[in-house]
């Protein structure tokens, strides 16, 4: 029978100590008083409270998986959890977000994020041509690996000049489908400032795009090869040019100056209302599930952020920090607020925009076929259908860490990717279709996987006791011991009489990879 | 339902599927056909949208088309097959432009003329059209596709969705079948996102496998080496363990997720999927596709449409984009497209279905008419938008009929123009969906359906020729 489940509603959160393998306790719900007080919290709980919302802490081995899949794109090893969640240092989460923000996985899974955003694609629609794509990509996963202050980072894109294979910033201005200045004008308010320029009011956009009326883009003797720089002779009256900031300022454009740099002047100060706005609220929603301001790429007036003072609060602390973007993760995943369970009763759109409960998120496509790679022991195959340059993908190359857009397979087209055409957050898609359903169900793909992975054969072989299978398998794909109850189904089954040989450790290794726990962020 | 609402003349719903013995919603459910509860489209877009893409258009100065085609066939010769070479040969343009293929054949319409690789689609020039003057002048795959398959042009600011995607939106509605409504055999094109801005369920179901193997194993349908019984001791099982999913099943994610688990089930453990099992069908008929991927290909297309499914892509399985050995691609791979072609025709036909389904054949562009003899293509051909031909037939479209010309060498259209707007609205005329119809943009963008009047878009209107 099942254990009863332990509503998160709970009236005090503390359920004391580690959960000891085997034992029939929620394994999703657990200790509460070693995680301290943020400030965070301070901006949080209360008003959880006024909703009569009081969430329980998730587990420790909720947390290892959770932190992994929000900062890395992967899950911990079997040895890793196992270790984690036997380990009885009272700092043990705090510590594990230091290591997690030093691993190699951050650069490859926030340089694919950002790549989303900022459309790092060959081929259609944007057309950056491989070679740049995968220029721009190197820039970014470089400037991810070094933590480049925010600040430096966008000044970057903003005002580089120089050849699209060479300089990986400027091909910013290139990766927008329609490379008019109004384009150019409406991607940058979208990625820097959150807005979504289509619905100002009809004179700003016509005053901000003539900071971008003066970009060249010149081709060279190389196959589509491009210069991007600043062409001031592409104004040819003498008229002195205007130009207005989104704040409705109006500027004369200096004629010795590269207008690009104009506008870069105006978005990275301080005091700029949308600049660090939006980056700390969308990083808040890439770990939490929703912004401040929800969606984070639609910043405006009648939008307004469910918790003022937290952005504000965000907001001071990237600015303090020197625009540390590591500042700003650090101090989320090391809150109470990060830590709250998903199992929660209460069901409410306040209390879901408050952020009283972490909410359940698919995995990203990438991230899924990795994990399912990695947890298995096998590769997938991506390419692309451009044929030049010719790509060659290797074998242990986590689909993550792929540098282009271009660059695919169906399964990653299935589980909706990004098709990197606007850069707005909810390209990609996680809404469950029966087509993903059954690919995962029931595809020669993933059963292959299963059946002949090396990892899952080396869990079945051998003469080993149906209770270290078990917990292998569940720390392998789960990331956390059994309870007492999955275990005894799992040797049951093991043993039915429907399957024969190593089928039933298979069947129990392809129902783990089905459940909500796998395919769910939680 | 929208099929009342819609009126039975107009009816796209699957009731009707088959034009001799409409299909009864039970005989349908019992074919495993009609979901019980779930469908693969369950979304109900913003109404005023909806009703914007499924209206006919009923502006006084649009021609009146009767509404036929149900399903669409749609045959993409990625890479771009040769005009001059199949289907609109010019014998006497000399050996720089034939090479060695400088015979045209006569076929069973008089007047007109194929070349000598296709003597089985000489057969069948009565059921399909050929347009000669098919224009755009684009020479980039990607962007020809596009344009090829959304009518828009590459350079605008959204990314559209394809005619198949467009297709399954429309019939969001009426469209109760358990197999998705927009299906591509076997592998999706890649080179573009066919769904566009639309959400991810329009996005084509592709079925990997290759159904002239011993079993189609369409991937995630129909398993290997997995019992019935296993399929259902498993799916127990897995409920069993569901430990969190079955903790919060009240979330509105956890109750998503099982809702596609079970439509995706309905398939699995359903009758639904035989429409995949060739084994089903007469080997001798099986043997006049052709026994090659394609060949088995428009077989399986032909049970799709039976089945109601509204569009079905075959990407043709080997590219056509040759630049080098481009006579021996021809040779080899023409002759399997003739007869995997010409009888996709014939048993439409037999199966009374091709007055209802359009079938249409082509690549995103031509290639150069002028054979390129220099190493190191040594007799290729390179690509070429300015004039090519697509073959379009059932649906409404009339057979035997041509429909423009190209010049005498197939470089420049002669007369009649046709643009990628013009036959992408035909065969939208002949589906009732509206060209000019809103697409629901996630920003609430105003995107048509097609670009019709827009600057720079050019156009002769629709095919009514052949209509």
């Amino acid at each position: 029978m099942k254990a009863p489940l332990i509503s998160a509603v709970v009236f005090v959160t503390v359920l004391s100590g580690a959960v000891a393998p085997g034992q029939a306790q929620d394994p999703f719900i657990g200790l509460g008083g070693g995680v301290p007080e943020t400030q965070i919290d301070k901006f949080v709980f209360p008003k959880l409270a006024q909703l009569g919302a009081h969430p329980a802490m998730c587990s420790d081995a909720v947390f290892i998986r959770r932190v992994f899949l929000d900062m890395l794109g992967t899950v911990p090893t079997a040895k890793e959890a196992r270790e984690f969640i036997l380990d009885q240092d009272r700092n043990k989460r705090r510590a594990l977000v230091e290591r997690v923000l030093q691993r190699d996985e951050y650069a490859d899974y926030w340089a694919m994020k950002w790549s989303d955003i900022l459309r790092v694609k060959a081929e259609f629609p944007v057309n950056l041509w491989p070679n740049a794509a995968q220029a721009y990509h190197r820039w970014i996963r470089a400037s991810m690996a070094e933590n480049k202050p925010y600040d430096k980072f966008v000044r970057e894109m903003l005002t580089s000049s120089g050849s699209n294979y060479r300089v990986g910033p400027v091909n910013f201005y290139r990766a927008v489908q329609n490379k008019t200045p109004e384009g150019i004008a409406i991607a940058t308010a979208m990625v820097f400032m959150g807005s979504r320029a289509e619905f100002w009011p009809k004179h700003y956009l016509p005053g901000m795009k003539m900071f971008f009326t003066q970009i060249g883009f010149k081709p060279t003797r190389e196959w589509k090869e491009e210069v991007v720089f600043w062409d001031p002779s592409k104004i040819t009256n003498n008229v002195p040019q205007m130009a207005t900031f989104p704040d409705g300022t109006q500027v004369q454009l200096p004629a010795d100056r590269d207008p690009r740099e104009v506008f870069a002047d105006w978005l990275i100060k301080p005091e700029n209302p949308w600049f660090t706005l939006n980056i700390v609220n969308r990083m808040w929603s890439w770990l939490l599930g929703r912004g401040i301001i929800h969606e984070p790429d639609d910043i405006r007036s009648n939008n307004p952020p469910s918790n003022p003072a937290l952005l504000a609060y965000l907001q001071k602390e990237l600015v303090a920090s020197r625009y540390d973007m590591k500042h700003i993760f650090r101090l989320i995943l090391n809150s109470r607020t990060y830590q709250i369970t998903s199992v929660v009763r209460y069901n409410s759109a306040q209390a879901e925009a408050n952020f009283g409960s972490y909410p359940l998120r698919r995995l990203d496509a990438e991230v899924l076929i990795d994990v399912i790679n990695k947890i298995t022991g096998t590769s997938d195959l991506y390419t692309s259908a451009i044929p030049e340059p010719f790509t060659f993908i290797p074998d242990n190359k986590p689909a993550v860490a792929l540098p282009d857009g271009s660059i695919s397979s169906s399964f990653l087209e299935l589980f909706g990717r990004s098709p990197r055409a606007t850069g707005m957050e909810n390209e990609r898609v996680y809404k469950p279709l029966p087509s993903q359903r059954l690919h995962m169900l029931n595809s020669s793909h993933i059963q292959r996987k299963i059946e002949e992975g090396p990892k899952m054969k080396a869990m079945f072989e051998g003469k080993r006791k149906a209770r270290e299978i078990a917990d292998d398998l569940y720390l392998t794909i789960l990331s956390r011991f059994p309870n007492g109850d999955e275990a005894r189904l799992a040797e049951a089954h093991a043993n039915s009489k429907v399957v024969k040989g190593q089928e039933g450790w298979i069947d129990v290794a392809w129902a783990l990879m089905n459940s909500i726990e796998f395919l769910y962020r939680h | 339902m929208s099929t009342e609402r819609n009126g039975k003349s107009k009816s796209l719903g699957l009731e009707t599927t088959g034009i001799c013995k409409p299909v009864s919603r039970r005989e349908a459910m019992r074919r495993g056909l009609i979901g019980t509860a779930g469908l693969w489209l369950t979304d109900r877009l913003a109404p005023g949208i909806l009703a914007a893409v499924t209206q006919p258009a009923a502006k006084a100065a649009a021609p009146a088309v009767k509404v036929k085609a149900k399903s669409v066939i749609q045959i993409f010769l990625w890479g771009g097959m040769s005009h001059n070479d199949t289907w609109d040969p010019k014998p006497d343009s000399g050996y720089d432009y034939t090479g060695a293929l400088k015979t045209a054949i006569p076929t069973k319409v008089d007047g007109i003329q194929l070349g000598e690789l296709f003597p089985e689609l000489a057969k069948q020039t009565d059921k399909f059209s050929l347009i000669r003057s098919m224009t755009h002048r684009n020479f980039g795959h990607e962007t020809a596709a596009y344009l090829m398959q959304t009518g828009h042009t590459p350079g605008e600011r959204l990314a559209y969705p394809s005619v198949g995607a467009v297709f399954a939106l429309s019939k969001n509605a009426t469209y109760k079948g358990l197999i998705p409504p927009f299906v591509v055999m076997t592998q999706p094109a890649g080179r573009f996102s066919e769904a566009g801005f639309l959400p991810g369920k329009y996005k084509p179901f592709a079925t990997g496998g290759d159904p002239n193997a011993a079993r189609f194993e369409v991937e995630g349908v129909v398993a290997r080496g997995i019992t019935d019984e296993r399929q259902k001791a498993r799916r127990e099982f897995l409920q069993k363990m569901n430990t969190l999913g079955n903790s919060m099943a009240q979330n509105p994610q956890v109750a998503a997720s099982a809702d596609a688990e079970k439509q995706a089930y309905n398939l699995i453990l359903g009758e639904g999927k035989d429409v995949f099992d060739l084994s089903k069908e007469k080997s001798e008929l099986r043997d006049k596709f052709g026994r090659n991927t394609f060949g088995q290909e428009c077989l399986v297309a032909r049970r799709l449409v039976e089945a109601g499914v509204p569009y079905i892509v075959i990407n043709y399985p080997a590219g056509w984009d040759s630049h080098k050995d481009h006579f021996q691609t021809m040779r080899r791979q023409c002759p399997q497209l003739d007869q995997g072609l010409a009888m996709l025709f014939q048993d439409l036909h037999d199966h009374g279905l091709l007055e209802s389904t359009i079938v249409w054949c082509s690549g995103e562009f031509g290639r150069t008419p002028k054979v390129d003899w220099q190493p190191p293509w040594n007799g290729g051909r390179g690509h070429y938008g300015n004039v090519f031909t697509v073959l379009a037939g059932g649906g409404g479209f009339k057979g035997g009929q041509v429909v423009g010309s190209s010049d005498a060498k197939a470089e420049e259209p002669k007369d009649r123009p046709v643009y990628p707007v013009d036959f992408l609205g035909s065969i939208y005329a002949l589906a009732g969906i509206d060209p000019n119809g809103l697409l629901p943009h996630p920003l609430g963008i105003e995107a048509k359906v097609l670009p019709l009047g827009e600057e720079g878009v050019k156009s002769n209107g629709i095919l009514k020729e052949i209509m």
